[in-house]
Formats: C-alpha cells, structure tokens, sequence
C-alpha cells in the first residue's frame, strides 16, 4: 500500500501522483459540513454570497463532531456517509473544492463531476473517532454555530489518516 | 411487590450510557483481533487496527468511540412483581439520556419532526423503548447507543410464503452488499423472520443484542446463521469497504409464528461500534 504525506493546498503534480486505494495522511486546514451545512452552503452559493471557506485549497469533510468537553481540543470525529451530500456536491465543485472526505461509496454524477473538476474523493475509516481525535490540532465554530453537530466546523488536522476512493483520471 | 425507585434506574442507565459510549461489544472485538494481523499490508487490516486502537484511546481520552452516539434505544423487561415509584419508564430513562449526554458531553442527534422541521431537540431525547412483561420480581433493561449509518441501510420485505431459506438467504446478502461501507463493516447482522410488518423489524432489532456470535438453539435456524454469515463474507467488500473476507462478525436470527399469508424478512444492521449493556436490578 502506498501512502502520501500531504499537505494543503495540494498541489496539482501531488494529485497526479495519486492511484486508487493509496493510503493519505492529510494535513492542514480543512472545513466540516454535513446535511444542513450542505444545504446552506449551496443556497448562499446560489446567491452569490461568500462563505469565506477557501475552497481551492482545503477539504470539505463530512462530518458531525461530539461537543468539546472542557480542556479537549475537539470532541470525536469521524466521516458521515457522502451520498447523503451527493445532490449537493457538484455545486461545492463548481466554486472550486478539490477534495471531498466522507464514507462509503458516491453517486454517478459526483463521479463525473469530480473528474469535471479534477477533484478526488477521499474516505476516511468510521467508527474510530478517539483515534482520529487525535490527529485535531484546532477546531472552531466557523459557521452557523446553533446547528450543533450540523455546525461548519474549521480544523487543523495534521496526519488524518484517508483512503484514494475517486480520481479524476477514473 | 418489589419497589424500584426511579432515581435508582436512573443512576444505572447513566452509568450504563458511560460504559458503551468508551467500548464496543467485546466479543465483537475478539472477533477483530483473531482477524488483525501485524504483517499484512491492506488497508483493511489498517483500518481494523485503527479500530482496536481507538477502543483502547477513546476510555483512555474521555473521547466517545463513534462521533455518532446515536439514539437510545431500550428493551425493558419488567418482572410481573415490580413496581417502579416516583415516574414512568419512559419518563426515568429521558432523564438518563438527558443526563448521560450533558455529563458526558454527548453528540445530541434526535430530532423532534422527521420532515418538515427537523428541530435537534439538543439533549438526544426522546430514547425509544420497547417495553416487555416476564414472570419474575426483576427489571432488566438492555441500554444501546443505534448510530444512524448502519440503521440507514436496515431493509424489510413482506416476502411470500413460498419464498425458500435460499431465497432469504440471497436477499439478505444482496442487502448487506448494497450496504456496502455505508454501514461501517465488519457487521453485527440482526435478522427477524415471521411476526408481522413491525414485530420482524423488532425481532431483527432485538437480535443484535443476543451475545455476538452465539449459535442459534435452533439447528434450522443456526444452519441459516451459518450460510447467511458464510456468504457475506464471499462477497468481498470487507473492513469499511476496503476488501477482504470480514464484512460480518456474526448473524443472529430471532423468528416468530405468523400469518399463514405472510413470510416478514427485516434485517437490522449495526456497525462495529456495537454498543451496548444489559443491567438488572
């Protein structure tokens, strides 16, 4: 198994590099956003406004963290399933995002639309949220706060460990 | 009569919701390590590492296995002989999950309208309860955390009476298949057979919690646990997806008399963050 140390914005010669099951430790700043995130995002997007969220050099991930608890630097992490954000995706493309993290499979058309964007798609393992905890250096409210889980949260990860599930050159 | 006060029921369920929310089912991770092996290089083998790992991190952290912390679910077994004083069942283990989840600092996930308002009710209440009667002066209450990707891709179908054990079998398999790393493999696999629509889905349910990898004392039954658990895990999609033989640690069948119209299939699937804790007061 092959792995990349990556780190963001990555590079386009980076993501040449890059095959199918290869093992990613990715580090940087990256942005949460699951089902209500999604849909606020592409409606702000829809109306022109800006998010502030850089998305040619972060990641999108999807994810609905447990609340910090008092001296914690995050609560557990892990990804939610990416077909759920699939009608929303090719939007968040659109604006420029390059790398998508969640579980499981994705749809046809974000397949298509990835390989539009030269974006990937990248799984992370559920199900292992202390140990991924660990690889959160920062995390911030970023967004729409009174959402909970359902927040945009902005981290700083550093090694979170990620599976090559979709390339461009697919 | 027996009297059991609510405070005390309380108490247990938060202490139970502790417990599951640092540790998965630990026959479920016996099952990991026989498979885990120190010198093969695929990402299967890495993740399931990662899983044993985390189990060992998330007590040691204070930081819950699964960021989903799901919904409460309890099946009550309360003795004809008990009296429980001071709330309602319903009533005590609210406050348990309103309390566990405050003190533990819990990801609240419940919402008080499915469609239109979709409103966090931000204490992950209500829990849903399935409540039973037995012949004896105890109260025993099976407490789990049901995470919602695995729930998500449970199905249920009102086969015909002519329908063959393979024929369950294939639709169980295509099922999990379908399921694919949406629902976090490896499995616990809980299948009701017979009832009716609701009380199959409950017996599917309730099969999870049966100790994991249990032989059904049904020979007919265990042989199609076997062939069921076999299959699944021919079918190579493996530790979250990622290939291998390890898609389902264990199937438990639970069955029931029915219709002589009816043949109810409901398949409940769980994660490998199995959690759960039976106490008895």
């Amino acid at each position: 198994m092959n792995t990349h140390i990556i780190e963001l914005p990555i590079t386009s010669s980076k993501l040449e590099e890059l095959k199918h099951g290869d093992k990613i430790l990715l580090s940087g700043v990256i942005y949460t956003a699951r089902d209500k995130a999604h849909k606020r995002i592409v409606e702000s997007l829809n109306r022109g406004l800006e998010l502030g969220i850089p998305w040619k050099d972060t990641a999108i991930f999807y994810c609905g963290p447990s609340p910090v608890r008092p001296g914690k630097i995050c609560g557990a992490i892990g990804p939610t399933t990416s077909t759920r954000m699939d009608s929303y995706t090719p939007i968040l493309l659109e604006a420029g995002l390059k790398i998508i993290i969640g579980k499981g499979e994705i749809g046809d058309d974000v397949s298509r639309a990835l390989k539009q964007h030269g974006a990937i798609y990248l799984t992370c393992p559920g199900g292992v949220s202390a140990a991924l905890a660990r690889c959160i250096v920062s995390c911030e409210t970023f967004l729409w706060g009174n959402l909970g889980a359902e927040a945009v949260y902005r981290m700083t990860v550093k090694d979170l460990p990620c599976f090559v599930s979709s390339l461009p050159s697919e | 009569m027996r009297i059991i006060p609510a405070d005390l029921i309380q108490k247990e369920i938060v202490k139970a919701i502790g417990e599951i929310t640092y540790r998965a089912d630990e026959k479920l991770l016996d099952v990991l390590r026989e498979n885990y092996s120190l010198d093969q290089d695929t990402a299967g083998n890495e993740i399931l590492g990662m899983i044993l790992a985390n189990n060992e991190i998330a007590p040691m952290d204070q930081i819950p296995i699964c960021q989903d912390t799901g919904t409460t679910v309890v099946f009550a077994e309360l003795g004809k002989d008990v009296m429980i004083q001071g709330a309602t069942l319903k009533e005590i283990i609210d406050a348990a999950v309103r309390e566990a989840y405050q003190k533990y600092g819990l990801r609240a996930s419940m919402l008080s309208d499915p469609l239109y308002q979709r409103k966090n009710t931000k204490d992950n209440t209500p829990a849903i309860l399935h409540l039973s009667q037995t012949d004896d002066d105890a109260l025993r209450l099976t407490v789990a955390q049901k995470g919602g990707g695995a729930e998500n891709m449970s199905f249920l179908s009102m086969m015909y009476p002519s329908a063959s054990a393979s024929e369950i079998i294939e639709y169980v398999v295509q099922g999990v298949l379908k399921a694919g790393a949406k629902a976090c493999p490896p499995l616990i696999v809980g299948i009701g057979i017979g009832g009716n629509f609701e009380t199959c889905a409950l017996l599917a349910k309730s099969a999870l919690f049966e100790p994991t990898g249990r032989k059904n004392p049904d020979p007919e039954y265990a042989s199609l646990e076997h062939s069921i658990l076999e299959q699944i895990n021919q079918m190579g999609c493996g530790v979250q997806g990622m290939g291998g033989n390890l898609t389902a640690v264990a199937v438990h069948v639970k069955h029931a008399p029915c219709h002589i119209a009816s043949l109810p299939v409901a398949v409940n699937l769980q994660c490998h963050v199995h959690r759960h804790k039976t106490i008895e007061l």
